[in-house]
């Protein structure tokens, strides 16, 4: 307790200054001051409210506190001032010099005020920490938060507790200050070294998203990528599928331009094709335009030779002639502009190794253009769809192309079969009028002729004179000649059809050559030309063949030797034709071979006439040709007959034709035909007889009178035997003159066995056929014989002879050969 | 003997014949045109032949004998053998005489003079088996039995 006086200048008060916890108590008593009386005493000031004066010529401080609003002031001597400093631990800051009270008041409440928002603001952190902590779920350094919220709480606290500090306090406010401030200190370091273990983590963590935020940047711009390119590819194969699915050009390229331009978003799309010439590029299909008007440009402009250079879609100046299809209009900045080409393939150009090398130098342009004022740029993928579009468009286009082609071809072959069926038809008709014109023509022909032969044949049998009988005969033989003729043009018809066939058969060679020389004979003799028939000696009897033809172009030939000799004479040679004799044949095309089954006839027919100019030979054998040289007076040939000879001699695969040294002298006409040999057996029994005989074969001849001469007794009985088991009646006798002697009209047939080599058996055969004049009425003469060599033959032809049999023969045999006899009047037997 | 084995025997020796070739098909033809008009006409014909053939063979070695014969001559007369042979179908004696024509052709005396010899021993020989055939038929046809037909190709 230290008594001050209260004033100065009140040395009557003094204040009894006592410190306490608290802070000093300042007990005035007897105090002048009304302000201090009562009113102040026993009052605990905090040392905040303080405020002192320092007077340098007095030993005294004053005291000057406010008590709420009142203010009093004390003195107290400095010893008394110090004290109280240190007891209440307050370090004051002294202004000896000058005291600042005026602001006093206004500082402190400005710490005050401060210090409060401080401790608001340090408490509040940790609460909103919490808070929202709380509220994430993820926080890994919980503690490190609580240790944080330690801190500032303790800060908070510390700032707080400040507030109470600063008038004059009590000892308890001081020591809670100092405890917060050393809680605050401890908390504080613990949480700075904690720090330096935890902000390392906590920035690598950031480096770890950061990374991870890089990382995912970039997969999103590779996604990017990706999506791009799968959009890319579904729109290639979208237009692919469009372009493909239409096999016409236009609807083609239509669609790709449609298709792209919708896919990449264009404003123009425009295909340029080369024009026919190839000189130049004609605009030929645009988006925008319907009907694009007929740019061209030329194909050397240097743009286009650059696009075409490359297989790859080039990016073009908006400016070049082959973009600029719109004039400019308003001011635009024209989009990018890219070009590709587009092969035109050809049927002949497309190989499977070649692609896509091609060979070909024709492209189409295909010009894109970008939206104007859009600013879009051309991304590697939308060059990579144009160039796969255009790849795709060319074999669309080839295909379309190949697809015309077969298309027209199949139409051309269409138009073709019907013109050619229509032909058909044509031919097949007229054929058919031909065939029916002839054959009534022919059967219409036919009929008178067949009354003139008819009677005419009938007329010979009756009695006429000589002259009478001549023209009975020339008029039968015209008659025949006649029908000839129209069997002639019957079998040209034919023969011209194809449908001829010959009609093989076997028969008797020989015979066939002497019936053509008794035919002729007539006619030669009265054309004073003598003829002669020369048969070589191997030349077989019997052959295969179509006798009926052959002999028709025997006839042929020695009629046309006959009609066209005034005078000299016609010789008839036949021989078998040897390799050799052949060679000089005129048509080189004809070997013939000769082998076991058949031969080749070579018949040569020599006359001394009017000859042939060897410049018209060829022509002879045309039908109808006009042979006016040939032309005599007497001749009217139809010009058929050596035609149709022809056409005979071909089918027998032979050949026919003419030799003359000239006009005046003579020609040889000669021919080759292939004959087969008559197959036979050993047996004399198994004879081939002539096939073409329709005849019934009589069994038995009842009644035939016949005449068998026979110097050898033995065999004139069995001879005998055999002709009256077949029921003849036989007379036979065993020499010539008896035979000669008995033999009359009555004896139908005459049976000589007699030896033929040398002449006697001849003799007799020729005295017995002249006492018989008229042919029809004589007996048949059959010479029977053991050999049958072709002079044998040769020689019975010659005589006359009827017929030759050969020994021996057996009943049957006998049966059949009288029978043949009786119905041919002629009969040669083979080997 | 029973007709039945006697026939078989005829058809066995007449088979024989055949086979060794003193027969050929032309006796057969004989034996066709043997008929009831004409019962025995083999058997006529037969033996004219065999007095044609003898006289023909008397007369071709007297010829042969002289020293310069005629070979038309003998030619003539073996061509009528030939010829009465061949009709009644004795082929060996028709062989003989065609190769004796030939030789007389080639006028090879040796060899027709051995010809000679050979149409001798022929027509002997098949006078003597158509004696036997012939014997045996008159057997059969007292016995009762027919004569059976032969076959042959």
């Amino acid at each position: 307790m230290y008594q001050i006086p209260a004033d100065p200048h009140d040395r009557a008060g003094t204040c009894k200054i006592l410190p306490t916890k608290r802070g000093i108590k300042a007990d005035f008593a007897r105090t002048n001051s009304d302000l201090l009386s009562g009113s102040v005493q026993n009052q605990v000031f905090s040392l905040f409210q303080l405020i002192l004066r320092f007077e340098h010529q007095s030993q005294f401080v004053e005291l000057k506190f406010a008590v709420g609003n009142r203010r009093c002031r004390c003195y107290v001597t400095t010893e008394i001032f110090t004290i109280f400093q240190l007891g209440a631990g307050l370090m004051m800051e002294c202004n000896c010099i000058e005291p600042q009270w005026a602001g006093d008041d206004l500082l402190m409440k400005y710490q005050y005020i401060s210090d409060f928002f401080i401790a608001l603001a340090y408490f509040s952190i940790p609460l909103e920490l919490i808070y929202f902590v709380k509220k994430s779920a993820v926080f890994p350094y919980r503690w490190v938060l609580v240790q944080f919220g330690a801190f500032i709480v303790l800060c908070g606290a510390t700032h707080l507790i400040n507030l109470w500090t600063f008038n004059v306090h009590t000892r308890t406010v001081a020591v809670v200050m100092t405890t917060a401030k050393v809680l605050t200190a401890v908390v504080s370091c613990a949480t700075a070294l904690m720090l330096v273990h935890i902000i390392p983590d906590l920035l690598s963590v950031k480096t770890r998203e950061l990374f991870l935020k890089n990382k995912a940047a970039e997969l999103d711009r590779e996604m990017g990528l990706i999506r791009t390119q799968e959009e890319t590819g579904r729109h290639v194969r979208m237009l692919t599928h469009e372009i493909r699915s239409t096999l016409d050009r236009h609807t083609i390229l239509k669609t790709t331009l449609v298709e792209l331009g919708r896919t990449l978003a264009l404003e123009e799309c425009a295909l340029w094709m080369p024009t026919r010439t190839g000189l130049e590029l004609q605009l030929s299909y645009t988006l925008r335009h319907q009907n694009p008007v007929g740019f061209t440009v030329p194909i050397q402009l240097p743009v286009v030779n650059q696009v075409f250079s490359s297989n790859r879609a080039v990016k073009i100046s908006p400016n070049c002639p082959v973009a600029r299809l719109r004039p400019l209009a308003g001011k635009y900045m024209p989009g990018e502009v890219v070009a590709v080409r587009v092969p035109l393939l050809h049927l002949s150009n497309f190989q499977i190794n070649d692609w896509p090398e091609l060979s070909t130098k024709r492209y189409a342009l295909m010009v894109l253009m970008l939206p104007s004022d859009s600013a879009r740029q051309w991304h590697v993928h939308e060059l990579e769809l144009v160039e796969v579009v255009a790849d795709q468009v060319a074999v669309a286009l080839s295909h379309a192309a190949i697809l015309e082609e077969s298309m027209r071809a199949r139409d051309l072959l269409m138009e073709q079969n019907v013109a050619l069926d229509l032909a058909r038809r044509e031919a097949e008709t007229a054929i058919r009028a031909r065939n029916d014109f002839l054959a009534v023509m022919n059967h219409e022909m036919r009929t008178p002729m067949h009354a003139i032969i008819a009677l005419s044949s009938l007329l010979q049998e009756t009695e006429l004179t000589t002259e009478q009988r001549l023209m009975v005969e020339t008029i039968l033989k015209s008659g025949n000649l006649l029908a000839t003729l129209i069997n002639d043009v019957l079998d040209l018809s034919r023969l011209e059809d194809g449908s001829f066939q010959l009609e093989l058969g076997t028969f008797n060679l020989h015979a066939v050559f002497r019936e053509v020389f008794n035919l002729i004979k007539p006619i030669a003799s009265v054309k004073k030309l003598p003829v002669s028939l020369n048969l070589a000696p191997d030349l077989p009897e019997y052959v295969v063949g179509d006798e009926k033809r052959l002999m028709q172009t025997i006839l042929n030939v020695v009629g046309n030797a006959v009609k066209f000799s005034k005078e000299g004479s016609i010789s008839i040679t036949a021989f078998i034709a040897k390799s050799e004799s052949l060679r000089d044949s005129r048509t080189p095309d004809i070997f013939p071979i000769p082998s076991d089954n058949h031969f080749y006839l070579r018949v040569q027919v020599k006359d001394l006439g009017l000859g042939v100019n060897p410049q018209d030979v060829p022509k002879l054998f045309t039908k109808f040709a006009d042979n006016q040289l040939l032309a005599t007076r007497n001749s009217s040939g139809s010009g058929l007959g050596l035609a149709i000879c022809k056409r005979f001699v071909n089918l027998m695969e032979g050949d026919i034709w003419i030799e003359s040294e000239g006009l005046g002298k003579g020609c040889t006409a000669i021919f080759i035909v292939k004959l087969g040999y008559p197959d036979c057996s050993s047996d004399p029994k198994l004879q081939s007889l002539p096939k073409v005989s329709t005849i019934i074969r009589q069994t038995s001849f009842p009644g035939l009178k016949v005449l068998i001469m026979d110097e050898n007794g033995v065999s004139r009985m069995v001879t005998k035997g055999l002709l009256m088991h077949l029921g003849c009646n036989v007379t036979a006798v065993g020499s010539r003159d008896e035979c000669l002697h008995l033999v009359s009209q009555k004896h139908k047939v005459v049976f000589l066995d007699v030896p033929l080599t040398g002449t006697d058996g001849f003799e007799i055969a020729i005295r017995v056929r002249e006492k018989f004049a008229k042919r029809h009425d004589r007996p048949l003469i059959v010479a029977l014989t053991g050999n049958s060599d072709r002079i044998t033959m040769e020689n019975c032809l010659r005589v006359g002879l009827d017929g030759v049999i050969l020994k021996p023969v057996s009943v049957d045999r006998m049966r059949s050969l009288v029978s043949e006899l009786l119905e041919r009047r002629v009969l040669f037997e083979g080997q | 003997m029973e007709v039945v084995q006697m026939q078989r025997r005829f058809a066995e020796y007449t088979a024989s014949l055949f086979r060794e070739g003193f027969l050929d098909a032309q006796f057969t033809q004989l034996q066709q045109l043997q008929d009831e008009t004409n019962p025995d006409f083999v058997e006529e014909v037969v033996s004219l032949f065999f007095e044609d053939s003898e006289k023909l063979v008397n007369n071709l070695a007297k010829t042969l004998d002289q020293q310069n014969f005629d070979y038309k001559k003998v030619d003539a007369l073996v061509h009528q053998l030939k010829g009465s042979s061949a009709s009644i179908g004795a082929q060996r004696v028709k062989n003989v005489c065609v190769a004796f024509r030939q030789f007389c052709e080639d006028q090879n005396v040796e060899a027709c003079l051995g010809c000679l010899q050979q149409v001798k021993q022929e027509c002997f020989l098949v006078k003597n088996k158509l004696e036997t055939l012939f014997r045996m038929e008159q057997q059969i046809v007292a016995a009762g039995g027919s004569i059976p037909v032969m076959e042959y190709n």
